[in-house]
């Protein structure tokens, strides 16, 4: 499970992980659950149906494949499955029932949704799992706590009951050891305070972090010594001077003070930046950097991603 | 491509309600927070809604007390008259406060007790956006009567998708009206012998997979909602129409990122499409620069003959920061002007990084500065 405050590129470091996980032979689900089509932009490929699709390889050679749940969709195939419903659901869709239940009872939709990445990460095929991984792209952190506790959304509306019984199995491979979620931050306070929040909920919960990945991490070509000055603007401007000219470049009064205030900017940003990552290593979890890229997201990138998560 | 005049738009008291949307995290509760202050502060009556804000900007507008009612904002400037008062939504307590106010003492106790009711309120996805667009019909309400306010600034809420305020109270309004309700009330109301076979069929399997108390839940709640659902769409229907008269302006914020500014074209052609008043677009957090003529590659290409001399590796390294910034700076401007060229007939502002997150009113006042100059 993947989540992050969005902006942070949760969807991007999921489907990287994929990627990531996708070695040699295996078969990997990469599973979207918010209608977004966010995958589809990601890989630059038409919305994607209800219908589990390959879209890439791994730099491993495995093999992703992606999917778009929707709890309409989902429902349906679910009453088809366990009830041989075909028909009656079909009546159920008609007079707007899957629309209402599903949207009155949010609880009932995320059992839906992570009922199919159960169903995913269960099935059978050629008498092997049909899927080594399955990546979910989750809802965001503020609320990925109450989409995982789907045992506590249903029981509240269904004691008793096959629905009960589905989120109560489900709610089981959620807490057991073949689930992790893992949850992208970038180094900024709102952030930073939803992962330390959204740790602290979904443990109460019994459910597993896997790691914090702080993303769009950006190095900084000053040592710690220029960025102490920088931050009391006390860099030294002469030595600047002296620097530009040797490097051949037009010396000003306004080139230097700007390179000085930009230094500045530069040094306040990482003081935030460091305060805000001992905040997350004070959890305690293991943490992953993926650095920012500057040409923003393709597929090219993602592979260099996916190297970073292997490696 | 035209400017955007925000001054003169916050100066007009013929505008009597703004409302900031965009992608989440372009700094829409920042905007609308500073537009606010500055109203306030030449002397307009403001009230701001916000939905949820960052929390040190949240203690900067004294929003500590979560009692859904706006309180006035401390260390504000006012000038000829003007205020600053200040709320964040409590969705919750907003639809409690609606149940409460709407049925009788009797219903609003079953309905508020129900888990149907719970779980909407709580965490339906349209909720915060219905209950956004109550709480805005309210205080607009109250500001008409009262004369407490002459300038609401509402902020929208982090949404998946930023259209979803526009949607949700249709949304909801339909779900609650659709034909499934009225069948499950149907028994409530008369025999059953008026149903047709396939939804006889319908309930059965709703029985069979919900189980019997979950059905009856459901229908105790759409029964005791019932006297409710003309009320809710009905304002419903007068908040969307309050959003398109021209009293009301628009603003769409994005940053220069090209997610952000997808978002927003999209949502400048749906304000179109929807007839709502559109002032223009911010673009916020554009990275500048006071030196652009030193080009990023002229500065790296100056920061590396530096480090094969050996020579101050103070001043390569402030190279090389400044070479990051100036492809940052390329990169916005490039995508700030395409989105300009896109959207001529849409004025702008464009409003420049700041190094640190804005968390206090000083912090505030240079926003509403950059907005306006």
């Amino acid at each position: 499970m993947v989540t992050g405050k969005g902006g942070t590129g949760k969807t991007t470091v999921a489907a990287a992980m994929a990627l990531a996980l996708a070695e040699q032979g295996k078969r990997i689900l990469l599973v979207e659950v918010e209608g977004r089509q966010g995958l589809a932009q990601l890989f630059d490929i038409p919305p994607l149906p209800y219908v589990e699709t390959r879209i890439a390889q791994g730099p491993g050679g495995g093999e992703v494949f992606a999917l778009a749940v929707d709890a309409e969709a989902a429902l349906l195939e679910y009453l088809d499955m366990y009830y041989h419903l075909g028909r009656a659901g079909k009546a159920l869709d008609k007079v707007g029932a899957i629309d209402f239940v599903t949207t009155i009872a949010p609880g009932l939709r995320d059992v839906l949704l992570t009922g199919k990445v159960y169903e995913a990460t269960r099935r059978k095929s050629h008498g092997r799992l049909a899927y080594d991984a399955v990546v979910l792209d989750a809802p965001p952190t503020g609320r990925i706590a109450r989409f995982l506790n789907v045992n506590h959304e249903v029981a509240d509306l269904a004691k008793v009951g096959p629905i009960r019984n589905q989120a109560d199995a489900i709610m089981g491979m959620l807490r057991s050891d073949v689930t992790r979620i893992h949850l992208v931050t970038l180094l900024e306070e709102m952030p930073v305070q939803e992962t330390l929040d959204a740790v602290e909920h979904l443990e109460e919960l019994d459910l597993r972090i896997g790691s914090i990945v702080v993303n769009m991490v950006r190095n900084s070509p000053l040592d710690d010594e220029a960025i102490a000055l920088a931050v009391k603007e006390k860099l030294p401007a002469a030595e600047i001077s002296r620097g530009l000219r040797a490097a051949g470049v037009a010396v000003s009064k306004g080139l230097v003070d700007t390179l000085v205030a930009e230094a500045h900017d530069h040094a306040v940003r990482i003081g935030l930046e460091r305060e805000n990552r001992d905040r997350i290593d004070a959890l305690g979890k293991q943490v992953t950097e993926l650095a920012l890229q500057p040409e923003g997201i393709d597929h090219g990138t993602l592979i260099d991603l996916a190297e970073e998560f292997r490696r | 491509m035209t400017n955007l005049d925000l001054d003169a738009l916050i100066d007009d008291p013929g505008t009597r309600i703004v409302v900031t949307c965009g992608a989440g995290g372009v700094g829409k509760t920042t905007t609308a927070a500073a537009l606010g202050l500055r109203a306030a502060e030449r002397g307009r009556k403001v009230v701001v809604l916000t939905i949820d804000p960052a929390r040190r900007l949240a203690q900067s507008l004294g929003l500590t007390e979560l009692d859904n009612t706006p309180r006035e904002v401390a260390g504000v400037h006012p000038a000829n008259g003007g205020r600053l008062d200040a709320m964040m939504l409590d969705m919750k307590r907003t639809f409690d406060e609606v149940v409460l106010t709407h049925a009788t003492p009797e219903k609003a106790e079953q309905i508020l007790a129900n888990p149907f009711y719970v779980a909407l309120s709580s965490s339906f996805a349209g909720t915060q956006e219905y209950m956004a667009m109550e709480k805005l019909g309210q205080l607009h309400k109250q500001a008409e009567q009262s004369g407490d306010w002459d300038l609401i600034v509402v902020d929208t809420p982090p949404s998946r998708s930023a259209l979803d305020f526009l949607d949700a109270p249709e949304r909801l309004a339909s779900l609650l009206e659709g034909r499934f309700l009225r069948l499950l009330l149907a028994p409530a109301r008369g025999p059953f012998r008026l149903m047709s076979a396939g939804v006889n069929m319908a309930m059965s399997v709703l029985n069979k997979v919900l189980g019997a108390q979950v059905l009856t839940d459901v229908q105790t709640f759409v029964a005791a909602f019932d006297t409710l659902f003309g009320g809710f769409r009905q304002r419903a229907e007068r908040t969307v129409a309050l959003l398109r008269e021209p009293h009301t302006a628009f603003l769409v914020v994005a940053a220069p990122q090209n997610d952000a500014l997808r978002e927003a074209s999209y949502f400048t052609e749906r304000l179109r499409e929807e007839s709502m008043p559109l002032a223009g677009v911010v673009l916020n957090r554009v990275t500048n620069t006071h030196v652009p003529d030193l080009s990023a590659e002229r500065s790296l290409g100056a920061a590396e003959r530096l480090e094969e001399a050996d020579k101050s590796p103070l001043t390569a390294a402030v190279l090389r920061l400044h070479a990051d910034k100036m492809q940052q700076v390329v990169g916005d401007h490039k995508r700030a002007d395409r989105f300009r060229r896109g959207h001529r007939a849409i004025p702008t502002v464009e409003v420049p990084a700041l190094a640190d997150d804005v968390h206090d009113l000083t912090g505030l006042r240079v926003i509403g500065d950059l907005l306006t100059a």
